[in-house]
């Protein structure tokens, strides 16, 4: 579904990305793991068509990137650290605003649906502003989910949220991985990303250090094996 | 870049796979969205009302001039004031979209990005149409002077298309810098004094009584500037918002 090869990306004089490979199959979930400025918001951004790589090859369900941007975009789900919502909006009408962008067809129904799944079908008609942070990232899951996308990418979902709305973000994320799409997560939290994926992506100095399946190793060797290969 | 053709047929490639409503569909949410969400805080419009109304009330008092001074210095007053509350709205419109990350859930929709101009240009000559549509008649009260003139309100119209179109582009350059609010007039101000030179003839003229054959240069001046500068986000929209 995905397939990166030598991707390379730079700011100005700075690498980032220094001839990354990654390969994700059709309704795999993946935790890309690593440590801060590893590349991970970079690439998934570069994966996302928000950004251009400078060298490599990137193709996404088939599609190359950046020329077939569009036609990717169509495809894709995204939910970043920033939910991407209007604030002076309502979720209705966020979520009606994004169903207009990607030609939803049966809108309303669509909306509810993705409402109830998130549990903020009785807030609906409350302004994104006066949600908690926990509330504004399940109502940014429903926006990227709005018009099925066969491929998630979540950057840092988790980030600012407590116990219980991280617990109940886990349970959205793994009612949309048990619907056969693939994900890839971008992470801090090592336990959660073995909890949730089905394989773990270490990310380091711009290139994928380790990958592993997340059956092959608990979390403590997980643990382990990120200081192993994240080690400076 | 790649060349103007290439990026020509591109865009009329992406429209045609995604369908002309589609694209038009895009353009009409941006809109509504813009409308709904300022209808909702009133921030924009709400700063934009306030600096221009200040503005005019400043000349007042600064320029104490008999009526027929007032006359020829009223198109110059007006497009000052338009221009400086102008920026505002631009800044503020832009920095909707960059709050909560807004700009990237415009730019991961499957449109043609210069959709997404399209939709905040109409959006914010929209805005800038109902402060216009205020100020007017406050000026006309307050310099007794007639402004309700057929002549002077198209280019009034063809001033603002001219300003947003640019603007809104130049607007979206500046929302990436972390110094947006200082950068946006920087970079408007020098790129509109053609549009704000015509507009401020064109105005005196019809204000003036001037013939049409005397007026007539400046709004074809107008119509030229409106024409090129769409034409020219329309190309180069993508490239301003690339990473």
């Amino acid at each position: 579904m995905i397939k990166v090869r030598r991707l390379v990306k730079t700011f100005g004089p700075k690498p980032v990305l220094r001839g990354l490979d990654f390969q994700v199959g059709q309704g795999e979930f993946v935790a890309l793991l690593g440590p801060n400025g590893a590349g991970k918001t970079t690439f998934l951004r570069i994966l996302a068509t928000l950004s251009r790589p400078k060298m490599g090859e990137v193709i996404v369900a088939g599609h190359h990137l950046p020329a077939e941007a569009a036609a990717v975009r169509r495809r894709l789900g995204v939910v970043s650290h920033q939910p991407l919502l209007y604030g002076d909006l309502s979720a209705e009408q966020n979520l009606r605003f994004y169903s207009w962008m990607y030609g939803v067809g049966d809108l309303e129904q669509r909306i509810d649906e993705v409402l109830h799944l998130v549990g903020l079908y009785p807030r609906r008609r409350d302004l994104v502003r006066e949600f908690s942070r926990g509330m504004q990232q399940r109502l940014a899951i429903a926006r990227a989910i709005l018009h099925r996308p066969d491929i998630l990418l979540f950057d840092e979902p988790h980030t600012g949220l407590d116990q219980e709305a991280a617990a109940m973000l886990d349970q959205v994320l793994r009612e949309i991985a048990s619907a056969g799409r693939t994900v890839v997560m971008t992470s801090h939290d090592i336990s959660r990303a073995a909890d949730l994926a089905d394989r773990v992506d270490i990310l380091s100095r711009g290139v994928i250090t380790a990958s592993e399946s997340t059956d092959a190793l608990d979390p403590i060797q997980l643990t382990e094996l990120y200081r192993s290969v994240t080690r400076v | 870049m790649p060349p103007t053709t290439e990026i020509v047929e591109h865009k009329i490639e992406t429209s045609a796979d995604g369908s002309l409503r589609a694209y038009l569909r895009s353009i009409g949410a941006i809109v509504w969205k813009d409308l709904a969400a300022e209808f909702r805080s009133r921030e924009l419009i709400g700063a934009m009302l306030v600096f221009a109304a200040l503005v005019i009330l400043i000349f007042n008092f600064a320029l104490e001039l008999d009526i027929r001074t007032r006359e020829t210095v009223t198109s110059g007053v007006l497009w000052v004031t338009f221009a400086f509350a102008g920026t505002l709205g631009l800044n503020r419109s832009m920095a909707i979209e960059k709050d909560r990350g807004c700009l990237d859930g415009l730019l991961l929709a499957p449109v043609d990005r210069s959709a997404i101009y399209f939709g905040k240009a109409i959006g914010n000559l929209f805005f800038m149409l109902i402060v216009e549509a205020i100020i007017l008649p406050m000026y006309s009260v307050l310099y007794n002077v007639n402004l309700f003139q057929p002549g002077l309100i198209l280019v009034i119209l063809l001033g603002s298309i001219g300003y947003t179109a640019v603007g809104t582009l130049l607007a979206s350059m500046a929302v990436q810098a972390r110094t947006r609010d200082m950068l946006l007039p920087i970079l408007l101000f020098p790129v509109l004094i053609p549009l704000l030179l015509a507009a401020v003839k064109a105005s005196n003229g019809f204000l003036q009584g001037f013939e049409m054959a005397e007026i007539m240069p400046w709004i074809n001046v107008m119509i030229a500037y409106d024409v090129i500068f769409i034409a020219v986000a329309f190309m180069v929209f993508d490239f301003v918002v690339e990473e």
